[in-house]
């Protein structure tokens, strides 16, 4: 299917790019447009202009800086995926990007796109809430940082403005005995999570939780992060029983709906067993295992 | 609406159109060029049917605009052989029967070989991952994945 009309310009500078984003009301930015595209295609989108970011520089890179990963928007998942920082120290990330829609997909798609789509399917943005990330965001005034936490608000709604445009993600680089994982229920490579389960952890020299972090993905109208769960654990043992006490809050936290994937009850019962098994896989992480 | 020249090397010659916005890059290449070696398989960027590379990478050619690829080298399957000669991973699908239908060949081709650019010795799994985001309905993959194994294997003796 061929997309309806629109127009579309490519700016060299990021400065343009929020110029032109500002200057027309139905606009969209395009980055990898691996969901964009198709939704255009489908009908279910219809920008009248396309401002492509595919054309500026500087906005792809990963490196440590002032304690924080900083992801620069239009990184290629596939970068993501075969950057040996990532993979080294970044568990809950590497895992992530692994089961990130599919390897063809991963080379165009963006972690920016990923992050502020605020579509409840994507996979980053659980990934991010357990990391308790941050995003940059530079409009007409200037550059912004806004917590994870508060950035989704709705379905496909952000924090972001209409003239804003999300350059960075940063992720807090982790502690000693830190660790996380990430684990999806997908029907076949390429798709959606049925569910999926974001865990980050820190343990303190006794074994227990310092700080927890769970993102649950497409179960609610945006990615959720199971605060019930995270304060349960907080300060209590790394045992088994805890963790099911935790994973019971967290498919309590979620929203799922029936649809072609499973049935509430089932997604429901999926987030209390993957949470338990993102958990376990993060305390190991976390022990150097 | 707007509409842009564009300029896109494809297979070493360049291609230099007026072209929609909207055009996707597949349509740009099956129709306006007349090059159905790529082919149009779900539309909905699930299949791989339709990846070509883009500056060396893979890419699925329904879900870039044309004017995406101003500039841009894009390598089709009509690309791969070179003067007559089948390029190894043709000749490895060939020997091994790696396709039945056929109409998964071009992408599996451009995405598999790809792979062996940037590592030329994949284990089955490495093989397994790097393929699967293109779909096969036919084989099982079976005969697919012996095929790069062979084409790799071809490929470090020089043969």
């Amino acid at each position: 299917m061929i997309p309806p009309s629109f127009d579309y310009v490519a700016p060299k500078t990021l400065s343009e790019a929020v110029a032109v984003l500002g200057q027309n009301e139905n606009a969209k930015v395009l980055a990898g447009g691996q969901s964009l595209i198709p939704l255009m295609r489908f009908r279910l989108a219809g920008p009248t202009l396309l401002v492509d970011l595919n054309r500026v520089e500087g906005l792809s890179y990963i490196k440590e800086d002032d304690g924080k990963l900083k992801i620069g928007a239009m990184t290629r998942q596939s970068a993501v995926e075969h950057s040996e920082l990532v993979s080294t120290k970044y568990p809950l990330l590497a895992d992530t990007v692994k089961v990130l829609s599919d390897p063809v997909v991963r080379n165009l798609g963006t972690v920016g796109g990923n992050v502020a789509n605020a579509d409840p399917v994507n996979d980053e943005p659980a990934t991010m809430l357990a990391y308790e990330a941050e995003v940059v965001a530079m409009g007409p005034n200037g550059e912004r940082v806004i917590p994870i936490t508060s950035f989704y608000l709705d379905l496909y709604q952000s924090a972001l403005a209409r003239d804003e445009i999300l350059t960075e993600v940063r992720v807090p680089m982790p502690k000693r005995r830190s660790g996380g994982a990430y684990l999806k229920l997908e029907r076949k490579v390429g798709d959606y999570a049925t569910a999926a389960v974001a865990a980050q952890v820190e343990l303190d020299e006794g074994g227990n939780f310092a700080s927890v972090g769970i993102g649950l993905t497409n179960v609610g109208l945006t990615a959720l992060k199971a605060t019930a769960a995270e304060d349960f654990l907080r300060g209590k043992a790394a045992t088994d029983d805890n963790i099911r006490g935790a994973a019971k809050l967290a498919a309590e936290a979620a929203q799922p709906i029936a649809d072609s994937r499973g049935s509430e009850e089932y997604k429901r019962s999926l987030v209390k067993t993957y949470t338990v098994r993102a958990l376990r896989m993060a305390i190991q992480r976390a022990k150097g295992g | 609406m707007s509409r842009h020249h564009i300029s896109v090397t494809i297979n070493g010659k360049i291609h230099a159109a007026d072209v929609e916005s909207r055009l996707l890059l597949v349509h740009f290449l099956r129709e306006n060029l007349n090059m159905t070696g790529t082919h149009i398989g779900c539309d909905t960027t699930s299949c791989g049917a339709c990846t070509v590379q883009m500056n060396g990478t893979p890419v699925k050619s329904c879900t870039v605009l044309a004017v995406q690829a101003d500039g841009m080298e894009v390598k089709t399957i009509e690309g791969l052989a070179q003067n007559g000669n089948l390029h190894p991973i043709q000749e490895a699908f060939h020997e091994k029967h790696g396709l039945q239908c056929g109409f998964c060949t071009p992408g599996m081709m451009m995405t598999s070989s790809a792979l062996l650019e940037r590592n030329p010795h994949p284990t089955e799994d490495e093989i397994r991952h790097a393929i699967s985001g293109n779909l096969c309905r036919c084989t099982g993959y079976m005969n697919i994945v012996k095929a790069i194994q062979y084409a790799a294997d071809n490929m470090a003796e020089g043969v």
